[in-house]
């Protein structure tokens, strides 16, 4: 009879119901977008007109949209690399050593995460013209690194924690050095934790729009970009083509990585 | 009293070491050295991007506008202002009531689908939380624009309604207010406050739960005396992750909130923007953050008397 | 110079955070021997080993392997190598690639290395095994890919921490005389570590007992068993019945004892001196000890109880005897030859215990 009433209650019952009717309310908003971006009008309300693919033809045939896109790539790769090779560094150093201090660095570091975006995108901006530093993709890049970081060391130390370190030691022990020990045994170990670091602070560059409204010279992020055309109703629909898109894209992604994670996991359970 | 273990029979020279083998047996025999070493650029990075830059925001607040320049004079100026313009605090206030009445109904929302993952799912639960988190890779922008057309003047809820035939003509108090701003912010942050809540309850030990069975509490009571005690660091991680970034948001009250629905950020952001005061700006910001953290740590307090008071 | 000793342990201490894990240790390893050490859990002993594989570098003190000093040399370059009580087997390489691993700097063609390989494979009796995915491999089986990862290396010194420990007793009796033999084939110092005692008397040349980071004794089997020199490994090492008792004459190899509730002893002293009047600890093993029914002849080395609990394991028995003034029983071990065993159920009857003069062991009072 033990805790037959945690297990035994029919899934569905109401429980169930209600997180149908919570995924419906996370969903329902969302799935306008995709919508309307295929509603022949350029007024986003209801009543739904005829169907179009006329937005999707005005977002490939908008120049300022496609060059937002191309600097929101330029400054997420960047992010996403660099941002994960100083969290990796970071989650190594407080994973394998004894060291005095961890836990105030360690929440040193994870500070961005408690610290309004507003708060940060304005300091550095402060910062920016204070030291006469030009504002551009460069000035956003590392605001949302600063962003990125934490997320990066989080994902690292949880993938370095899941594995026995003394598969490292046994590198050195038969003789590698810890650089090559890195790349023949942490490097294939970790390699899962890698890609879904990279992937989320790429996602989480990509999307960013506070830091980088404030940090934004002449060339913008899409995020940017899409503020700038929510005033315009005209523009709006080849907006919401754009984010219909972008979430396809993020779904194919999500689902890739999510693959990716299962492989690991099962690397992960002999060691 | 312990025997002398046996020793070699002549004992070894101890090596005179050069200075690179001297510096490599320190750098052995500290670990702390290597650790710090390995974990220098990332410090160092957090100390350019994230505490100059406060430091700077700090000083600045201290300045005063003078048209296109500081005046760098020392002065409490930005603060005298700050506090005898009621807007400043009044708007603070509001914020945070807003930010918690967003965390609050974050969190209530997402418990029961959270305790719904953990404890009822058996297959496939990764697909279940893939499915709540799917939604939140699309645009921040553009999942707060939804709202506004969702509860817009031609939006889905008045079409359905006159659909329906519960009204003749669209409602147009549902946008542009705080309400809009709670649901709006309530929406967007709900994979950060399901997510940490259901790792404390899948780390729960399920035979906790079969004790306090056989122990003979109902199903009730040993929910509320060991399921949701021994999930709060979950909640906690959630209502900060959610109350501390949306009590900075000035996207969603810009967007869905009106006149009546904007938040300090709005002010922070025109200070910085049309406004050009930047040292009244950063006064703002800095007592913003020194609010929220007030805030912060007086919910923690409380969780913590609420959880000792309990145990 | 002193070439009987490949591995020479100088002092060394080791602090984690102010505790001293390992205090001030002088050890001199042998080449070509199999050393234990041994000690319960929390003892420094796993601490000492890492130091010798470089993991951990000593707070004080130098380590010498070969007579070459190991405080500036990284792991990597020590002419060691270990075997990890969780086995360490890299998950995402197969079996051949575990224990190639070391090779790559060997200067072998890669063909020479797969011939290796399959010697190794052969002989940790693994043939064929080469392309498994060491996700496919048992408990046992990654303890044998471990150790033949690391013997290809040809290391001068094999560490093994503990490397029995996951398995279950058939298999790990069984991995005991397989490393035995080995070492000795092979010829390669092992120095092994464990905190179970009779696999460290079953394998060892020699053993170091450990306890609270210093080492107490340095023994083989037998000379730790017999003549234990401290208290704690009397103890830890087998069971052992002690008394307190005071030096009341000793001359000639002789002692006697005045050992309270064990009446007169006589022990044979070997070349400990002893002052009479000194106050010191008689111990005795069970199995040393003789349990009759009836007086025995003469009155020295005999104490008279009453039979107490008894438990019956088959080949022997354990049991209990009641001393006049003694709280706790004394334990005896015996075998039962016979059909019926001795001492069953005859609870509260009159016993005799007695014993020859070498079967005392005198340890200093701590």
């Amino acid at each position: 009879m033990s805790a037959s009433w945690t297990q035994k209650r029919d899934r569905f019952g109401g429980l169930g119901v209600y997180t149908v009717i919570y995924l419906a309310f996370i969903y329902g908003p969302v799935l306008v977008l995709p919508i309307f971006s295929f509603n022949d009008s350029i007024y986003v309300a209801f009543p739904l007109k005829g169907f179009t693919f006329q937005w999707y033809e005005d977002m490939i045939n908008n120049p300022g949209m496609l060059a937002a896109l191309m600097n929101s790539l330029k400054v997420g790769g960047t992010v996403a690399v660099l941002s994960t090779i100083l969290g990796t560094l970071a989650a190594k150093a407080v994973t394998r050593y004894r060291m005095p201090g961890r836990g105030p660095v360690v929440g040193f570091i994870m500070l961005p995460l408690v610290i309004p975006e507003i708060i940060m995108g304005i300091a550095l901006l402060v910062m920016a013209s204070t030291g006469g530093i030009p504002l551009s993709l460069l000035t956003i890049g590392v605001g949302h690194m600063l962003l990125c970081v934490p997320f990066a060391m989080v994902i690292m130390i949880s993938r370095l924690e899941g594995f026995d370190k003394s598969l490292e030691e046994a590198g050195l022990d038969l003789g590698e050095t810890p650089w090559c020990v890195f790349w023949r045994v942490t490097f294939p170990l970790v390699l899962p934790g890698l890609v879904a670091s990279l992937m989320l602070t790429f996602t989480i560059s990509f999307d960013e729009f506070i830091l980088a409204f404030f940090l934004a010279g002449t060339d913008v992020t899409l995020p940017v970009f899409i503020w700038s055309q929510l005033r315009f109703p005209q523009k709006l629909p080849g907006v919401l083509a754009l984010g219909a898109t972008i979430l396809t894209v993020t779904f194919i992604m999500i689902t890739f990585a999510e693959w990716f994670r299962q492989r690991g996991d099962q690397l992960r359970k002999v060691s | 009293m312990a025997e002398r273990a046996e020793v070699s029979a002549a004992r070894l020279e101890a090596p005179r070491l050069g200075l690179v083998d001297r510096i490599r047996a320190a750098a052995m025999r500290h670990e702390p050295i290597r650790g710090y070493a390995l974990l220098s650029p990332t410090m160092v990075w957090m100390l350019v991007a994230l505490a100059v830059p406060l430091a700077i925001l700090v000083t600045l607040s201290f300045w005063t506008q003078n048209y296109l320049d500081f005046d760098r004079t020392f002065s409490f100026n930005n603060y005298i202002v700050y506090f005898e313009k009621p807007i400043y605090l009044k708007l603070l206030i509001k914020s945070v009531k807003i930010s918690g009445a967003v965390t609050l109904a974050t969190v209530l929302l997402a418990y029961p689908a959270a305790y719904f993952i953990a404890f009822k799912v058996k297959k496939n639960k990764l697909m279940w939380l893939i499915l709540i988190t799917v939604p939140f890779w699309t645009s921040y922008l553009l999942r707060v624009f939804a709202w506004k057309v969702v509860l817009g003047f031609n939006g889905v809820i008045n079409s359905g309604l006159i659909t329906l035939g519960v009204i003749d003509a669209p409602l147009e108090f549902i946008l542009y207010n705080p309400t809009a701003v709670v649901i709006t912010l309530a929406h967007a942050w709900a994979a950060f406050a399901i997510l940490p809540i259901y790792v404390s309850l899948e780390k729960i030990d399920r035979s906790l739960l079969e004790a306090a069975a056989d122990l003979g509490e109902g199903p009730i009571m040993s929910f509320l005396r060991v399921t949701l005690p021994l999930s709060m660091p979950g909640i906690i991680a959630s209502s900060l992750l959610v109350f501390i970034p949306t009590t900075g948001d000035y996207v969603t009250p810009n967007l869905v909130g009106g006149p009546t629905g904007i938040m300090i950020g709005n002010i922070v952001a025109s200070l910085f923007g049309k406004a050009n005061n930047w040292p009244l700006g950063a006064a703002t910001a800095v007592m913003s953050m020194f609010f929220i953290t007030l805030v912060v740590c007086a919910f923690l307090w409380f969780t913590k008397q609420v959880r000792e008071r309990v145990a | 110079m002193s070439d009987e000793h490949i591995i020479s342990i100088q002092g060394v201490s080791k602090e984690f955070a102010g505790v001293k894990a390992v205090n001030d240790v002088d050890l001199g390893i042998r080449r070509g021997e199999f050393f234990s050490l041994l000690g319960p859990s929390g003892c420094g002993k796993t601490t000492l080993l890492r130091m010798l594989a470089g993991f951990e570098s000593p707070t004080r003190g130098e380590i010498f392997i070969d007579e070459q000093a190991m405080s500036a040399i990284p792991p990597h370059q020590r002419p060691v190598n270990m075997v990890f009580q969780s086995y360490a087997i890299f998950p995402h390489l197969d079996v051949r690639g575990n224990i190639a691993f070391g090779m790559r700097k060997s200067g072998l063609s890669k063909s020479e290395v797969n011939a290796r390989v399959e010697e190794m494979l052969e002989m940790i009796k693994l043939p064929g095994y080469a392309s498994r995915g060491a996700t496919q491999l048992s408990g046992g089986e990654r303890q044998r890919v471990a150790l033949a990862r690391a013997l290809i290396k040809e290391p001068k010194v094999l560490l093994l921490d503990e490397p029995l420990g996951a398995l279950d007793k058939k298999l790990r009796e069984q991995m005991q005389l397989e490393l035995r033999a080995l070492q000795k084939r092979v010829g390669i110092t092992f120095v092994f570590v464990t905190h179970d005692q009779e696999e460290a008397l079953t394998m060892s040349d020699r053993v170091a007992v450990m306890s609270k980071g210093r080492v107490l004794q340095v023994e083989g089997p037998m000379g730790l068993y017999e003549r234990p020199t401290t208290r704690f490994v009397a103890d830890f090492i087998g069971t052992m019945n002690f008394f307190g008792g005071t030096v009341r004459e000793a001359a000639n190899g002789t002692a006697s004892i005045d050992a309270g509730p064990l009446g007169q002893v006589r022990a044979a002293t070997q070349d400990e001196a002893f002052t009479v009047g000194a106050e010191i600890v008689v111990a005795i093993r069970p199995e040393k000890l003789r349990l009759t029914f009836e007086a025995p002849g003469p009155a020295v080395n005999v104490a008279e109880g009453r039979m107490g609990p008894a438990a019956y394991l088959g080949d022997r028995s354990h049991l209990y005897v009641h001393l006049t003034g003694r709280d706790e029983p004394v334990a005896v071990a015996m075998q039962n030859e016979g059909r019926s065993a001795v001492g069953i159920d005859q609870t509260d009857q009159p016993v005799w215990l007695s014993w020859a003069d070498d079967a005392i062991v005198l340890l200093p009072d701590e």
